[in-house]
């Protein structure tokens, strides 16, 4: 007789079985927003449009730098390596201003972020100008939200042809128009416009176009989001950097809780009843597509359009702006204190004043003074303390340069006159963009007499040496000096360099070889 | 689905699996993120057919577009080639060689250029600085066996010394003891005229008698101080920069039977306009108009 009741059924499940399985791929859903209007809406157009117009229209800008440079205020001219920016100039050797400016931007990231959050996604990024730029053609065309949802679920018709098709081909010009702006900050700009729209230009500058054309077009038009959600590293570094009294676009439930589509009704019947009237107006105007009353979520980007949204809201409810705010979490945190009871329950009846039925004056409200704190003040003035390094450097760096290489090989040579020689490889850098002569001679050797093949010497012994505008001068100087004049192995002496129409000079040191023992 | 165990932060489910708590989110992939996968897979299958790519037995597949990273330097070297053609053509059209030294910027070019040339063709004798060595010249100095005017190093470089050239440079000395025109003795006192010329004291021979031998034998060629002569390939002796020899020993057994240098010619391995080009680079070593024979 077999005993089934003796043999325990445990309650398990394979973590792979079919019940479990969840999809591998989820489809991107479609986000369609609202058109929002408001402060932050505003300030975004005209951000958009500073933005937009220094990308698009910088390179065209001229700046006369006489006749042996280029007028272009902003160029990297990679063919000649230098870049041009108004009134600087960089050679290669002056990289560390650009390595400079990572720092600060760095910096400045990581300040404008413990203060106002992911204020660079929501404002100032490409991916977001573009996008917001092209939702602006796509709801041009197609109108805004509701009429795009019919029409994305409408059936295939003429008018919708039309209208997909007008929208395509606006996005792509502009798409084109985007990439096309890119390579006038490498050439002369209007040679090279010249150049591209009569097929002349090189195959490189097409094929920048083409790539940026494809990534604004792809990336305005059908990736959106996703770029920031799963493509953009930033997010993820940036929202580590937030901290309690950081500035985040927040849902404030303290004020909003419970949320009541039947305000009237609920109220009558003497129900809790916060701000909130779940009208999702904050849901649909989001470009990300979430809902920012669930709290601060990774792919927020802070573009605050849901405070705009729900402030119109608010307008028309009567009740004060500000359910939805930029707010710190310790100032959240305050409030919600001063909202719930004992067991953590939110009590409007806290929030409100019974008579006058406006908000409780002791909520915290943002005060500018938790800007400053220890830590904005240290990334503010280290981001300063790089700036002021980088402007004092730029401001007394040289513009004329010389260095010296010593021969290795020979160290020296025997004259038949029994006298040594030495060679030395001289780089003159004349980093003004104006031809310069230089007198260049030996200090130091009383007795040495300087050579320079196929130059003229003068009577005191100096060459005298042009080097052109913006340039590098290579030059072959031989030193000799008499047996008698040698001292040692080694002597020092110095190579001077000197402008002879100006006061700039430069001397760089150098080693005079001799033998140990002459024969 | 129904059973997923939801993590209550994300709303995401997770995949069951809890190490110490922690638990794994189970988020799905964007679905363009698989596209993007399939998309390098198109790719690579692409690139194999038109790339070299598959490793055979011999030699790897070598792709529809016929690329190689040998024909892709060759190329490059060829674009290297028609960016000089202008200044090649410089060079090549300078009808004598002082007029590559009045332009500037042709003599930079063509320095630079007989530089490369040198590196390869050159240094495996006078040496990778040009400071020669036993038997080679020292191209750094002011002494030259046949001349440091930049048309002598020409002439020189182009149809080289005691070589098969119809135009070469030769001469030959004499091999006074094989050959029996001078004694031991008159060898040996020779030597030390020839070393109390160089300024260096002989360490045997009589220097007064060896001057009788000198302007006898020697003067013809070497000069009647022993300054050289160029035209004969003759060595200056009252210098201190010797070719061959470092004591009087050496001098000695070069009187009686002399070693002769070669130096092959260029021009019809090289061409012309190289050759100027390794004229310029050579005479620029030495520095150029003040340091030519004195």
């Amino acid at each position: 007789m077999l005993v089934y009741d003796s043999v325990d059924r445990v309650d398990a499940e394979p973590v792979n079985s079919a019940r479990q399985r969840g999809p591998l791929y989820a489809a991107r859903k479609k986000i369609h927003p609202k058109r929002a209007e408001g402060q932050f809406r505003r300030l975004k157009w005209i951000i958009m449009a500073v933005t937009l117009s220094i990308y698009y229209f910088a390179p065209w800008i001229r700046w006369d730098r006489g006749p042996y440079a280029p007028d272009q205020a902003i160029l990297v001219d990679l063919a000649n390596r230098r870049f041009y920016f108004f009134f600087i100039e960089i050679w290669p050797k002056e990289f560390y201003y650009v390595a400079g400016l990572l720092i600060m931007a760095g910096l400045g990231l990581f300040l404008i972020t413990s203060v106002v959050g992911r204020a660079w996604c929501g404002y100032t990024c490409p991916q977001t100008v573009w996008v917001d730029l092209f939702l602006v053609v796509e709801r041009f065309i197609e109108g805004d939200r509701n009429k795009r949802i019919a029409l994305d679920k409408a059936p295939m018709s003429l008018d919708k042809a039309g209208k997909r098709l007008a929208k395509h081909a606006i996005w792509l010009v502009i798409a084109v128009l985007t990439g096309g702006a890119w390579i006038f900050y490498f050439a002369d700009a209007p040679t090279l416009l010249v150049d591209v729209v009569t097929l002349q230009a090189a195959p490189v500058a097409y094929m920048t176009v083409g790539i940026l054309t494809a990534t604004t077009y792809v990336f305005g038009g059908f990736m959106r989001e996703q770029v920031c959600t799963y493509m953009c590293p930033w997010p993820r570094i940036q929202a580590a950097m937030l901290d309690e009294n950081s500035l985040t676009v927040t849902y404030n439930d303290w004020r909003g809780e419970p949320r009541s589509r039947h305000q009237k009704k609920a109220t009558a019947a003497g129900l809790p009843v916060g701000d909130c009237v779940d009208c999702n107006a904050c849901v649909v105007v989001c470009p990300m597509g979430i809902d920012i009353r669930e709290g601060q979520q990774m792919e927020c980007i802070t573009c605050a359009l849901c405070i705009d949204a729900c402030d119109s809201v608010m307008d028309k409810t009567g009740r004060e702006r500000g359910l939805i705010s930029y707010a710190t979490l310790s100032d959240y945190n305050a409030n919600m204190a001063l909202a719930s009871d004992e067991t953590g329950t939110i009590r409007p009846s806290q929030v409100r004043d019974a008579q006058t039925g406006r908000l409780k004056p002791n909520f915290v409200a943002f005060r500018w003074r938790e800007m400053v704190r220890p830590r904005t003040l240290i990334y503010f003035g280290l981001w300063a303390l790089v700036g002021i390094a980088m402007l004092i450097s730029l401001a007394t760096r040289e513009r004329l340069e010389a260095s010296v290489q010593h021969d290795r090989n020979p160290v020296y040579v025997r004259l038949s006159d029994g006298s040594i020689r030495n060679g030395y490889t001289v780089r003159i850098s004349n980093m003004l963009t104006e031809p310069r002569v230089f007198r260049v001679s030996v200090q130091g050797l009383p007795q040495a007499e300087m050579t320079i093949p196929n130059r003229r010497i003068e009577a005191d012994g100096a060459a005298l040496i042009e080097v052109p505008a913006d340039r590098v001068q290579t030059l072959r100087v031989l030193v000799s000096q008499p047996m008698a004049a040698i001292a040692g192995e080694r002597q020092d002496f110095r190579i001077d360099v000197a402008d002879t129409a100006g006061s700039d000079a430069t001397s760089v040191g150098a080693a005079f070889d001799a033998p140990a023992k002459t024969r | 689905m129904a059973d997923r165990e939801i993590d209550e932060p994300t709303g995401t489910a997770t995949t069951g699996h809890s190490w110490d708590g922690i638990r794994e989110l189970d988020t799905p992939m964007p679905r363009w993120w698989l596209w993007t996968f399939y998309a390098t897979i198109v790719f690579a299958v692409v690139y194999m057919i038109l790339y070299p790519a598959i490793p055979m037995i011999d030699r790897a597949t070598q792709g529809l577009l016929g690329w190689s990273s040998r024909g892709a330097v060759q190329s490059e070297i060829e674009g290297a080639i028609a960016n000089q053609a202008d200044y090649r053509q410089r060079v090549a059209n300078a009808a004598t060689m002082q007029d590559i030294i009045n332009d500037q910027e042709l003599f930079q070019f063509a320095v630079s250029a007989g530089k490369s040339a040198f590196s390869v063709n050159c240094v495996q004798c006078h040496g990778m600085g040009a400071a020669g060595g036993p038997g080679y010249p020292n191209l750094q100095d002011d002494d030259w066996l046949w001349g440091g005017s930049i048309d002598d190093i020409r002439q020189t470089i182009a149809h080289g010394i005691r070589s098969d050239d119809p135009e070469t440079r030769v001469s030959e000395m004499p091999a006074f003891g094989r050959d029996g025109i001078l004694d031991r003795d008159q060898i040996r006192n020779v030597s030390a005229y020839v070393m109390n010329i160089a300024k260096v004291p002989p360490k045997y021979g009589d220097v007064a008698a060896g001057e009788q031998v000198f302007t006898e034998n020697c003067a013809a060629c070497h000069g009647d101080t022993g300054q050289g002569m160029p035209e004969m390939g003759a060595p200056a002796l009252n210098d201190p920069i010797w070719l061959r020899v470092t004591d009087q020993d050496q001098v000695v057994a070069q009187v009686t039977s002399p070693k002769h240098g070669v130096m092959p010619a260029w021009e019809g391995r090289l061409g012309d306009t190289t050759v100027k080009e390794l004229a310029t680079y050579v005479y620029s070593l030495s520095g150029g108009p003040s340091a030519t024979i004195r």
